[in-house]
């Protein structure tokens, strides 16, 4: 007994598969080209202190890198899971606060001189800590934006999780929620530190 | 307090849509009447629940309850209250309550004006209608739950998409889920006839006015949207191929097949089998752009947040609910007769060719809608599919489906013969190619553009000539009813005793013609300037010179704004100011161009304001764009047309007819004698 | 006999509308599609000479340069290895801004200039044309692993 509508279903069933494999292909989901390689370096600006930041600094730490601005909506609603883990003193977080005043769409610095745009970028991201807690062991400056680009940012926030040697093992594009905290990064960071040697170090610690 | 009530009634309306559905369906099947009078107190059951929830976040909205989460990133408390309550489905979540809450509200009214269905097939509908509310409802809990608390409360929301804060497209949306819900009656109805194996032309006058009536509403919704981004966007279009676009007009497309193979159905008791495979694909296509809007599978201006949780839901939703039907379609329909007979030249084959015309047009919509996404699962690149094929391919598909539409209306059902009837429709078609050609000829060949395919001269004549043969035909059709009138009165009282779904017909058609004309008119002879200019400059576009007089900072509820000032004459009399603005939304940080527009019946101008030149003096040089668009206003009225004509069509008495057995009904009987 | 032939020339008569609409679909398909090229793959060849296609980029900061006009502008797209420049003459969208993403539609001229027609800009501040984002990260990738062969520093 052959049907001869049964066509329709096997189209269908073609059809409905076309549109699952769309969903698997998400931009956010293309790994990052950086994991396993050596972060990007760079010298910047930090909010306090007069010598610039560099990576090489943190090397022998496991430490993380978060990429943020205060325009950034996403970056309001992780702050709180980045508060919290700094407490917990599991690993350092180097804050990168990237283009805090030209990334702002309501801005139009091109009548701006670059110290007017320098002091606004220190003056906004000051108060965003001191409003919101300050989670970061430094806090530096992507004024212009060219570290996120080296860095292949293509939406703040995003996190990156840096070894002692320095090298990229992991990268969360997007705001951070305590699961990821606790599935993603926390047993990552614990399998890094595993090297005893270099293990004494927290958040806390570091920046007292 | 408030919305944890919305919250409860929102999760309380999922088991008893699941108990209402599952029950009305096994009453049906084992007719069991107990069950079976579950179905309507179960419909009105949820609508109340729903309507309850979405009370709730309406109040929060009202209030400025940040500590909702969804409040405080759609809402803000310097937004005007009009736009706070219509803000409640400016996110996903509260769309989707929209969506839930219209689906609801429509089960709701079948089972108030459903008095002459038979109960099982009634509790059939119902069920079914509960059933996929249930889906939906377990999708917003699961996903999109819009009651979630955000604590500590934020001191102040997020602001509205400023691209929102529109009239137009504040409106734009419920009409638009109106009508895409709406097609879930006619979906439930086909179910129903389905499972029950009644096919016939009684089901068919069933689902006829809703099916009208959904169609209506998808269309007003769907020129809301045009009408929003021809005001709004400031490119001075008002059809961009967009996926989100597509994705509303697929199941209009189909739907429009729909109406009118249930005519046939109704009237011959053909295309049974295809109507109900029609009245399906209306309703799958309508979740099909849910999908497509919501999953992000496709990149477009207007696409929500994506979430692939989200995205697999909708998906599995969309599965269950077309490939359900569709296995009880493949089940049924070979036992489905075929119906009443046609000859190759009747009113059915026509209107068969308008079927298959409409499906194909739709096809090409949905193949270039989901090529890119075809060509990325392959590993091919990333490619995009602009305006270009869409209108290489759709306008000639179009041409014939307007050349039938004149045409139909000449035809007698079942049988006719060519040479008895081509006089009068030969003549009229004549008529309309002279004059157009003759107007065309008037007013000068039309600029032809590359990368529109649609300025052709000869396709300017050509469906001007095809918009006035519709008008004629259907003014032909309006006049002879009144001539050939008799009785009491005279002619113009057997005119208005016209049934009104003959007045629904014409007057729909006659839209068809107006929005035609309008089209190609606006494609063959809009003319636009993108200019410099400097406070005092005056640019002349078709007979009307613009003086711009300069831009300076105005103050709005929740923005600040450049406001130009452009001073239009025609030859030297003052016609009046235009204000396009450039406004910066303070909460959300985003800058929006406002277009200012002078419409008329004849033609709009249309001014938007560019960038300053210098952005360290924006009191100096602008770009300035600069349009004047004949007739576009006709597009929007031809539409305007079509739904009246749909709505009247729905109005029709014949559907108001009880039967006997309704006198149990729960409203009193209709005034309206049968 | 009558009804045989009414349905032999409905048969022929629907497979040669068939046709018609399937060779239009393949022919719009083929010329109206516009590929996504990065400002990498444009200077190493691979975008076509002839026809349309779109390149996608951050707008250099910088690089925007607007002619007398007013109207006719031109500026650089980059993915941070290459650059190319692209001209318009037109009304830039509201959200186009130097160093933000942006989309253009156009073609390529002989110089390696790419004369747009449309530009579309990002349209939310945390949110990147997917195809901007896959390029910028694909140039990275390339960028990245040049890097790598060379000893560190």
């Amino acid at each position: 007994m052959k049907n001869k509508f049964a066509w329709l279903l096997a189209a269908f069933v073609a059809f409905i598969a076309l549109l699952g494999v769309g969903l698997t292909l998400k931009p956010q989901e293309i790994p990052s080209p950086l994991i396993d390689r050596p972060a990007p370096d760079f010298r910047l600006a930090r909010l306090e202190g007069q010598e610039a930041f560099s990576p090489a600094e943190m090397r022998g730490k496991v430490w993380l890198l978060n990429v943020w601005a205060s325009w950034c909506d996403p970056c309001r609603q992780e702050h709180p899971v980045l508060v919290a883990l700094g407490e917990t003193g599991k690993a350092p977080i180097v804050g990168l606060n990237y283009k805090e005043v030209r990334g702002d769409a309501g801005i139009d610095i091109s009548r701006m001189a670059a110290e007017v745009e320098d002091a606004l970028v220190r003056e906004r991201v000051s108060r965003w800590l001191a409003e919101r807690g300050d989670p970061y062991l430094v806090s530096v400056l992507d004024i212009d934006g060219r570290v996120g680009i080296d860095y292949g940012v293509y939406g703040v926030p995003e996190t990156y999780l840096i070894d002692k040697a320095g090298i990229i093992r992991f990268k969360y594009i997007g705001p951070i929620t305590p699961e990821i905290v606790k599935e993603e990064f926390l047993p990552r960071i614990q399998e890094l530190q595993g090297d005893p040697a270099a293990g004494n170090v927290s958040g806390k610690e570091a920046k007292s | 307090m408030i919305p944890e009530l919305g919250h409860f009634a929102l999760i309380l309306a999922v088991p008893v849509s699941l108990f209402a559905g599952v029950l009305a369906l096994l009453g049906a099947h084992g007719n069991d009447p107990r069950w079976i009078a579950l179905a309507r107190p179960g419909a009105r059951l949820i609508a109340f629940l729903l309507t309850l929830a979405y009370a709730a976040l309406t109040y929060a909205f009202a209030v400025n309850d940040f500590s909702v989460r969804y409040v405080a990133e759609h809402s803000n408390s310097l937004l005007p209250l009009p736009y706070r309550i219509a803000a409640v489905w400016g996110g996903h979540e509260g769309s989707l309550l929209l969506w839930a809450l219209m689906l609801a509200w429509w089960a709701c009214a079948v089972s108030f004006f459903s008095g002459r269905l038979a109960p099982a097939m009634r509790a059939r509908v119902l069920g079914t209608l509960a059933l996929v509310a249930f889906g939906f409802l377990l999708f917003i809990l699961c996903t999109s739950n819009p009651f979630l608390r955000l604590l500590p409360a934020a001191p102040e929301g997020r602001d509205l998409n400023p691209l929102l804060q529109d009239p137009g497209l504040i409106i734009h949306p419920p009409l638009l889920y109106m009508g895409y819900v709406g097609f879930s009656i006619a979906y439930a109805f086909a179910v129903a006839a389905l499972l029950a194996g009644r096919l016939d032309a009684a089901w068919a006058r069933w689902s006829r006015p809703w099916t009208t009536m959904a169609w209506v509403f998808l269309t007003l919704g769907i020129v809301m949207g045009s009408w929003w981004a021809y005001c709004e966007l400031g490119w001075g279009g008002w059809w961009f191929w967009d996926p989100v676009e597509n994705a509303s007009f697929m199941p209009w497309l189909v739907g429009t097949a729909l109406i009118h193979s249930l005519a046939v159905t109704e009237k011959r008791g053909s295309f049974r089998n295809w109507t109900v495979l029609l009245a399906i694909s209306t309703f799958s296509l309508s979740l099909l752009g849910t999908f497509l809007v919501r999953s992000g599978v496709l990149t477009s201006v207007h696409a929500f947040a994506a979430d692939p949780a989200r995205g697999i839901f909708i998906l599995v939703f969309l599965a269950i609910v077309a490939g359900a039907s569709l296995l009880l379609f493949v089940w049924r329909a070979p036992r489905v007769g075929l119906g009443g007979r046609f000859a190759l030249f009747s009113r059915e084959s026509l209107l068969l060719a308008n079927n298959v015309l409409l499906v194909v047009a739709a096809s090409t919509v949905l193949l270039g809608t989901l090529y890119p996404l075809l060509i990325d699962a392959l590993g091919q690149g990333k490619i995009s599919v602009g305006p270009p094929y869409f209108n290489t391919v759709f306008v000639p598909i179009m041409l014939p489906l307007l050349f039938l539409i004149g045409l139909g209306p000449f035809v007698r059902w079942k049988r006719d013969d060519w040479r008895e009837i081509i006089r009068v429709p030969g003549g009229l078609l004549l008529l309309a190619i002279f004059i157009a050609t003759l107007l065309v000829g008037l007013k000068g060949s039309p600029a032809i553009r590359i990368d529109r395919v649609l300025l052709l001269p000869f396709l300017v004549v050509f469906s001007l000539t095809l918009a006035l043969w519709i008008a004629f035909a259907a003014f032909f059709h309006l006049f002879r009813q009144a001539k050939a009138g008799r009785g009491a009165g005279g002619r113009v009282a057997a005119f208005i005793r016209q049934p009104l779904h003959f007045w629904g017909m014409h007057l729909a058609h006659l839209g068809v013609a107006v929005f035609v004309a309008g089209v190609a008119i606006v494609g063959g002879y809009a003319e636009e300037k993108d200019v410099k200019m400097a406070p005092g400059d005056t640019v002349t576009l078709a007979g009307h010179s613009f003086r711009f007089l300069g831009v300076r900072e105005v103050e709005g509820p929740n923005y600040t704004a450049l406001r130009g000032d452009m001073e239009v004459r025609q030859g030297a009399r003052l016609l009046r100011h235009l204000y396009p603005e450039k406004r910066f939304y303070r909460s959300s940080a985003m800058p929006m161009t406002e277009a200012a527009i002078d419409a008329g019946f004849w033609r709009d101008l249309y001014v938007s304001l560019g960038e300053p030149i210098d952005r360290a003096n924006p009191a100096g040089e602008w770009a300035v764009r600069v349009y004047e668009k004949p007739l576009i206003g006709w597009i929007w009225a031809g539409c305007l047309l079509m739904a009246a004509g749909g709505f009247l069509a729905a109005l029709d008495r014949r559907y108001r007819k009880r039967l006997p057995a309704a006198a149990s009904a729960p409203l009193p009987p209709s005034s309206d004698p049968a | 006999m009558k009804a045989r032939h009414e349905r032999i020339a409905l048969i022929v008569g629907g497979i040669l509308a068939l046709g018609l609409i399937t060779g239009l679909v393949l022919y719009a398909l083929q010329d109206n599609i516009s590929l996504f090229y990065s400002p990498t793959e444009v200077k190493s060849g691979k975008a076509p000479r002839d026809r349309a296609f779109r390149i996608g980029g951050l707008v250099e900061a910088g690089s925007l340069v607007r002619q007398p006009d007013g109207v006719s502008v031109h500026f650089v797209v980059t993915d941070t290895v290459e650059r190319v420049t692209v001209q318009y003459k037109g009304i830039l969208p509201d959200l186009f801004r130097e160093g933000k993403g942006a989309v253009a539609q156009g073609k390529l001229t002989g110089e390696d200039v790419f004369v747009a027609h449309e530009v579309l800009a990002k349209h939310d501040e945390n949110y990147m044309p997917p195809e901007v984002a896959q390029s910028l990260e694909k140039a990275h990738r390339e960028g990245v692993g040049k890097a790598a062969g060379t000893p560190a520093p």
